[in-house]
């Protein structure tokens, strides 16, 4: 009975805290200065649509286009529903394969945010952890990740990744290939991306490095990747949430290059890129639904994450305000 | 200045070597150059006098100052997709890429700056209000969307421009020119545009926020003091300060529109060397993908020492506080 008593107030006790984060949230700066900008709350809006339209898509999706066995041929070549020729059961029409176009934009966009994902990811490990070394140890070491930085930063970013990609096609035997393309590509885009982040890292860890608690836990003999890992790390990591985000648009965009240049991910799984460049091919025999469609779901899913970057990278850093 | 100029020097140069070396590495250590040469039938002693003459028996540092020599001579082999000499390839196709990049930086320039200066001067003005917003989802649209835009709206609605190719080229002295005549100008307009639109964007927010800061300062309102006509100060004093960071921006963004061009092209069908580089990927062609990217950072560091250099000309500021902070 006071076992019972016990888990139901705790209970109570949390639901009570997370109302009062809650309260504290809506009261915050910052989700009054979300609250204030109507094209910050519009891109929250679409982002979020766009995720649930891309991870439902297996329940939300009127067809499963991943499936082959589910194409017909004799529904390829449909406009969008509001043309001439339009069915209502394709909405935004059909391919030249009777795929359903906005079933294929969902699951291509999962499979872009997968990989923007993973490879924003895959650089934010690699930036952070070379960013904190560089400015925690100095010196030579220092110096030569600097460098390495700067070199590559001279060259963009999607020339980097189309050099990576083609170094793993060399190297990777060709039954691997269509396999591991995804991971290549998750690689690549995270290679061409961490520079950034270790500028930003190193920048603050060199501040932080000089505060009196990283001094103090120098001094009762903490060893030097402790200090870096659970000192300076928790403090440091606020800027690259933002850049992060913002690099999210990019890396989005770059993979949609990539793959429109038929270097990213595999046919049988395709991205909004993969879709563009498949409807490429029909752009002149004025069937445009095919590249448009999916050119439109990008540019709204890039466009809304950019502004949202934006917005955080106001929000978060009072000095800009 | 001599010393700077020095270090500036030795820094291109370790760069293009550790570039040489990935070249390398990639030539020698990615798959077996042997294979890739004698085929099939060959017999273990054929492999074996191919591996002796090729000189892959010699020590490592031996082979790379073999490879770098040849480089610099612009020897790299035969391509292995095409089967002609990589130098002959990547020659054939230059003129494309470099005109290509020359109309994109031109037309970047002569649009890009104007709009920077308008936009800077009518600040609250409604038309400069929607070339801002214009040019911020200008930024967000990919390169290859914008080409095929381009191509949906001028080529198979309108009619009115070419959408692939270079069509018509006139023979300039062995220069397969696209400047010379209208109908080999029609082919290049859109492709070029596609290429801009991205530093046309950068360059007119650029102008446009050294505009309102220049605009501020006090020599702006002596200027006016004495009193100067809008235009002399707008054109005569304020524009020309502003030309420093769009010269050095311009140039240094010609490197990217080199590899930017490798979208653009593959858009356009342009035969340039971008094409040729992507080719080289999806088919493993590693001699030309080495010569590539010895040729793109050769251009990358020139370019960057150029600019550099020309700074430290330009900005007096620069020769005066420590000169290894200048970039």
């Amino acid at each position: 009975m006071t076992t019972a008593t016990g888990t139901q107030r705790t209970e109570r006790s949390l639901l009570w805290r997370l109302r009062d984060s809650l309260h504290r949230f809506i009261d915050s700066d910052v989700f009054y200065s979300f609250r204030r900008s109507p094209v910050t709350v519009l891109a929250f809006i679409v982002t979020v649509v766009f995720f649930i339209g891309a991870f439902a898509a297996p329940v939300l999706a009127p067809y499963n286009t991943n499936d082959v066995a589910t194409l017909d041929l004799m529904d390829a070549f449909h406009p969008p529903a509001w043309m001439e020729d339009g069915s209502r059961a394709h909405l935004l029409g059909t391919d030249d394969q009777g795929r359903d176009v906005l079933s294929a934009i969902m699951f291509g966009t999962q499979v872009s945010l997968v990989v923007g994902f993973m490879s924003v990811i895959f650089s934010v490990v690699l930036g952070v952890s070379l960013g904190l070394i560089s400015g925690y140890v100095g010196g030579r070491t220092d110096h030569i990740i600097m460098r390495m930085a700067d070199v590559q930063l001279s060259f963009p970013a999607v020339l980097v990744a189309l050099l990576l990609f083609g170094f793993a096609r060399a190297v990777l035997p060709r039954e691997l290939q269509e396999d591991a393309a995804i991971y290549v590509l998750i690689v690549a885009i995270g290679l061409s991306n961490w520079v950034q982040f270790a500028r930003t890292v190193r920048g603050s860890t060199m501040v932080e490095k000089n505060k009196e608690y990283v001094q103090a836990a120098r001094v009762i003999g903490r060893a030097p990747l402790a200090i870096m890992v659970r000192h300076v790390l928790p403090n440091v990591m606020g800027p690259v949430l933002v850049i992060a985000t913002i690099s999210l648009a990019l890396a989005i965009i770059t993979e949609a290059t990539l793959s429109f240049l038929g270097v990213g991910v595999p046919p049988t799984q395709p991205s909004l890129g993969t879709l563009i460049r498949f409807g490429n091919n029909f752009l002149f025999s004025g069937e445009w639904w095919m590249t448009i469609f999916p050119g439109i779901a990008l540019v709204m899913l890039a466009l809304a994450v950019n502004l949202l970057g934006d917005w955080m990278r106001d929000a978060f850093n009072p000095k800009l305000r | 200045m001599v010393a700077y100029i020095v270090r500036r020097l030795l820094q291109s140069i370790l760069v293009l070597v550790a570039v040489g070396f990935i070249a390398f590495s990639l030539f020698n250590y990615v798959g077996d150059p042997v294979n890739n040469m004698v085929g099939v039938e060959a017999t273990d002693a054929e492999r074996e006098w191919a591996r002796k003459t090729l000189g892959l028996d010699d020590p490592f540092p031996v082979q790379f100052a073999r490879f770098a020599a040849n480089a610099v001579q612009g020897d790299f082999g035969f391509s292995y997709r095409l089967s002609i000499p990589v130098v002959s390839a990547i020659g054939e196709r230059l003129p494309a890429t470099l005109e290509l990049v020359f109309v994109a930086a031109v037309m970047a320039m002569l649009i890009g700056v104007p709009l920077g200066v308008y936009t800077g001067l009518h600040r609250d003005g409604v038309i400069s209000r929607m070339l801002l917003t214009a040019s911020l989802i200008g930024i967000s649209l990919p390169t290859f969307l914008i080409g095929i835009l381009l191509i949906l709206v001028f080529s198979v609605w309108l009619g009115w421009l070419p959408s692939f190719g270079r069509g018509a080229t006139v023979d300039l002295w062995g220069w397969e020119s696209n400047l010379v005549s209208w109908e080999g100008f029609k082919s290049i307009i859109l492709p070029a545009l596609t290429l801009c639109l991205f530093q046309l964007t950068l360059l007119m927010r650029l102008v446009r926020a050294e505009m309102l800061e220049v605009l501020r300062t006090d020599y702006i309102k002596f200027a006016r003091a004495r009193g100067l006509t809008n235009r002399a100060v707008h054109f005569g004093h304020a524009l020309k300060n502003t030309l420093v960071p769009v010269i050095t921006i311009t140039g240094l963004q010609i490197g990217s529109l080199i590899a930017f061009a490798i979208i653009t092209e593959t858009v356009f069908q342009w035969p340039g060397m971008g094409l040729l580089f992507l080719q080289a990927i999806q088919f493993v062609d590693i001699p030309v993908m080495a010569a590539y990217l010895c040729l793109v950072a050769l251009i990358f560091v020139l370019i960057n020492l150029v600019v550099d250099l020309l700074y430290y000309a330009i900005d007096p500021r620069l020769r005066l506080d420590g000169a290894g902070q200048a970039h």
